[in-house]
């Protein structure tokens, strides 16, 4: 199954989906040196994103959530690209920062994200630097 | 929507300035168009919020910003650091720990930011004017800046503040626009008697209800009692922003861009309607503290937001009366500049042994200042209380400034509010 959707933050990342059923905020949600859902009123509380695709609604919470997101893909504990239902300037600025500086492509694309099972293989096609992404879903 | 830049926009961008204005304004348009602006706006000064250290990528950004050439191109203040760097000897930190944190302030410095580091840069000189067109980070100063002093800006924060300062630029949407200025959320605060004097805590709650009730919508309060000063309204901002998403409320008849309800809506009817009472107030204030009144209390946090010069002058003669004299440390937070107003006037004089502790720079709850925390901590700060607990890990009294400092000197929790 193949959907496409926004390109906010270009790259190419192909893993397995985390998805989340609510909004996490980076700052005071996970852990930055283990990748763990540290945020106790988060439904995916002990989670870790590292690795996976990050699949949830939108972002959520203070701006420092952008240096956050953007340190977790400097220490590798960050997820490999992040899918969206709306888009959300703060990650978007954690993910564009982290690329500049470091040469880390966490891609985000803003698509539907209905029907995205956990652990479904997911790969991300968005090398343009605007316009449409492709986004490929391989059941869990 | 399609994100349309001007030739000067896309000099910078083209690096026909320096590197770092290309780098700030490839960072700039990408959270533009995530916004959906269709263009970007001048600002006229910009307040950063980028000298809390969350790691290595908060240095490296401003390092390659300054490696790039840059400059801010607008007056620019500092919000706070992770060190008190007049007092080091506060923040309990090794030397490894210090080092990233003290280069990081510094390094803003060299791109020409304002050595304020204060959460409160409208208490300075650089306060904006009505209708300025600004960018700035800090919760509680973007909804001051809004709401009380007319001034434009949307909630920016973390590299995209300082992306508008080194461009002189912010993307033209939100906030900055009239249309979205206008309220949509209307509070009314019901049931409450006449009182000669307003009531600190009336405002912190009022602030705590609007910020958890109103998502992303403008709030417009009804009923408010005028406010003794600013700082009322300083503290009714910090706690909405605290609790919620606010970026800015109108006060009828006491904002300037609500000099009656009419204005407030911009003649459009209120998406809801929620009533404030008396009771509604009492309950917020009761989940503020998580210790009950007599409990041992190992500190007083005052200053969150910074202590103006008017609240030390309030604070000045309690301490002065009450002389609390059990040796448990009073911090306040407070601006540089505010401290060396009080230095030059020696108001500080004569209060040795009442366990004063001016901290500057910084806050007690972003950083390593509190020690020996078997008991709880004492604020009058809805901010405070609102985010100590989660990030310090310390139970909070809350209540007024008298109750406080009765509080430092009975060493337990004080509350005089009936």
């Amino acid at each position: 199954m193949t959907r496409t959707g926004t390109i906010v933050v270009a790259g190419r990342a192909e893993g397995t989906a985390l998805v989340l059923a609510e909004p996490l905020s980076f700052w005071g949600g996970i852990d930055v040196e283990t990748g763990a859902i540290i945020d106790h009123s988060h439904p995916s509380l002990g989670a870790s994103v590292t690795g996976r695709i990050l699949v949830m609604p939108s972002g959520r919470g203070s701006s420092s959530s952008a240096s956050v997101f953007a340190e977790s893909i400097r220490r590798g504990t960050g997820p490999l690209g992040v899918l969206l239902a709306r888009a959300d300037p703060i990650l978007t600025v954690g993910a564009m920062v982290a690329a500049s500086l470091y040469g880390r492509d966490c891609p985000i694309v803003v698509c539907d994200i209905a029907g995205i099972a956990d652990g479904a293989g997911v790969a991300i096609d968005a090398s343009a630097d605007a316009g449409d992404g492709t986004v490929a879903i391989r059941p869990a | 929507m399609t994100l349309h830049l001007t030739d000067h926009d896309r000099a910078l961008l083209n690096g026909e300035a320096d590197a770092a204005a290309a780098f700030a304004m490839q960072i700039l348009t990408g959270f533009a168009r995530s916004v959906g602006a269709e263009a970007l706006l001048d600002i006229a000064g910009a307040h950063v919020d980028g000298c809390l250290y969350h790691g290595a990528v908060s240095l490296d950004f401003v390092e390659r910003l300054l490696a790039g050439g840059g400059r801010v191109r607008v007056p620019t203040t500092l919000n706070v650091g992770s060190l008190d760097l007049i007092h080091p000897e506060l923040v309990r930190l090794d030397a490894g720990e210090r080092q990233p944190r003290r280069r990081l302030m510094q390094a803003h410095e060299a791109l020409g930011c304002q050595a304020s580091f204060t959460c409160a840069p409208y208490q300075t000189l650089f306060r904006p004017r009505f209708g300025e067109q600004v960018a700035w980070g800090e919760s509680n100063a973007i909804v001051f800046a809004n709401s009380v002093i007319g001034a434009r800006t949307n909630r920016y924060g973390d590299f995209i503040d300082l992306c508008c300062a080194i461009t002189g630029r912010a993307p033209a949407y939100g906030l900055h626009l009239e249309e979205q200025r206008r309220g949509r959320v209307l509070f009314r605060l019901k049931g409450f008697a006449p009182s000669q004097v307003p009531d600190d805590a009336l405002y912190v709650a009022v602030g705590l209800i609007i910020g958890a009730a109103s998502g992303e919508l403008v709030p417009v309060i009804e009923g408010l009692p005028p406010p003794r000063d600013e700082d009322q309204l300083k503290a009714l901002g910090a706690a909405a922003a605290s609790a919620g998403a606010v970026g800015m409320f109108h006060a009828v008849a006491i904002t300037p861009e609500a000099p009656t309800l009419a204005d407030a809506f911009g003649g459009h009817e209120p998406d809801r309607i929620v009533a404030i009472t008396p009771a509604s107030v009492d309950a917020v204030l009761a989940r503020l503290s998580t210790v009950p009144e007599g409990a041992p209390i190992d500190a007083i946090c005052l200053g969150t937001p910074h202590f103006s010069r008017g609240e030390w002058d309030r604070l000045l003669p309690l301490l002065r009366e009450i002389r609390p004299d059990r040796g448990l440390p009073i911090y306040v937070n407070t601006s540089r500049a505010t401290l060396d107003g009080l230095r030059r006037d020696a108001a500080l004089a004569g209060l040795e042994g009442t366990g004063l502790v001016p901290v500057v720079d910084t806050c007690t709850y972003v950083t390593a200042i509190l020690r020996d925390m078997d008991g709880a901590v004492m604020t009058n700060s809805g901010k405070w209380a609102h985010y100590a607990p989660g990030n310090i890990g310390v139970s909070v009294g809350f209540g007024s400034l008298e109750d406080c400092i009765l509080s430092a000197a009975s060493g337990r929790v004080v509350r005089t509010r009936t």
